[in-house]
């Protein structure tokens, strides 16, 4: 990656994941330590009113961090924000995408804003993100 | 659409008269141990194949963006600004999530101290009346110098009787 390839409406090839499973949730939770019976008990979810279990929005949120990172550096992430729209369901097909907004320059340091988001198939948004990095060198 | 598009599409940014109470509560302070291992089952859970998150053979590997959210599931219920607080959990839901870093992210190995508190709660009006409630609850992190070194902002919504559901 060069600096040239870092400016205003650049963007990273989008992420399409695999379609989402029960095995991804329990496997985050897992990682995360959010254990809420809701994203993988089939009988909870009927119970509490849904038709299935479903997606823990921090794994979509987590995976669209490190789309965002592993495109412009782990070292470099200073901010990330992540804003919860349609819930995401076992199945679901999602596509992760992001666009370099803003190249400023502050007390000394060029920094890089993004914006991200995450679209289920037919193009629902599950979420919206944003991000800002330190240009990598 | 699901319940919490509706609620982004019924806010309004007008009116302000909400029960402040809630606002500077402070919870305990926590420990969290940055660990490598962790790390690693974190970024695969969250697809990532980066190196960073491996460490590599110095085994000291970064910790991913999202990764102090997982600080709040080993903790004691004194260490939540909300213990003791009756909540509708039904009628909450989690709105938003920020991480901002003061530098790198945190790295294997870090001992970090961590404390929760209520930042701001506020009201807004919905388009289609009614009113939502809410609530950002700020976790700062230090090393052990007492440096900040991370803070986590989440926002929680909590939607009035008088919205309609669709």
């Amino acid at each position: 990656m060069t600096t040239k390839d870092l400016t205003v409406g650049a963007c990273r090839e989008p992420f399409v994941d695999k379609p989402l499973t029960i095995t991804d949730f329990v496997r985050y939770q897992g990682a995360s330590g959010d254990m809420n019976p809701i994203h993988h008990d089939s009988s909870f979810a009927s119970k509490a009113g849904y038709p299935t279990p479903f997606a823990v929005g921090m794994l979509q949120a987590g995976v669209l961090a490190t789309f965002a990172t592993d495109w412009l550096g782990a070292d470099n992430v200073r901010s990330f924000k992540v804003q919860f729209r349609e819930q995401a369901w076992p199945g679901d097909v999602l596509t992760y995408s992001g666009t370099i907004a803003t190249v400023r320059e502050q007390d000394g340091e060029r920094l890089i804003d993004v914006e991200l988001s995450c679209n289920r198939q037919g193009g629902g948004t599950h979420l919206k993100g944003w991000a800002t990095f330190v240009a990598p060198n | 659409m699901t319940r919490l598009a509706q609620t982004w599409d019924r806010i309004d940014d007008v009116g302000s008269h909400v029960d402040h109470s809630l606002e500077g509560r402070t919870a305990k302070p926590f420990t969290m141990v940055v660990e490598a291992g962790k790390i690693r089952e974190f970024a695969r859970a969250t697809k990532s194949q980066n190196p960073a998150y491996d460490g590599g053979p110095q085994g000291q590997p970064i910790s991913p963006a999202t990764f102090l959210m997982s600080a709040q599931f080993w903790q004691s219920a004194e260490n939540s600004p909300l213990a003791g607080v009756e909540l509708n959990w039904e009628r909450i839901l989690h709105g938003e999530q920020e991480f901002v870093f003061h530098g790198t992210p945190p790295r294997a190995g870090d001992v970090l101290r961590g404390q929760a508190r209520i930042d701001k709660v506020f009201e807004k009006a919905g388009k289609r009346g009614g009113t939502m409630i809410f609530t950002e609850q700020v976790t700062d992190f230090r090393d052990q110098s007492g440096r900040l070194v991370a803070e986590l902002r989440s926002t929680m919504i909590e939607t009035s009787k008088a919205t309609t559901e669709g």
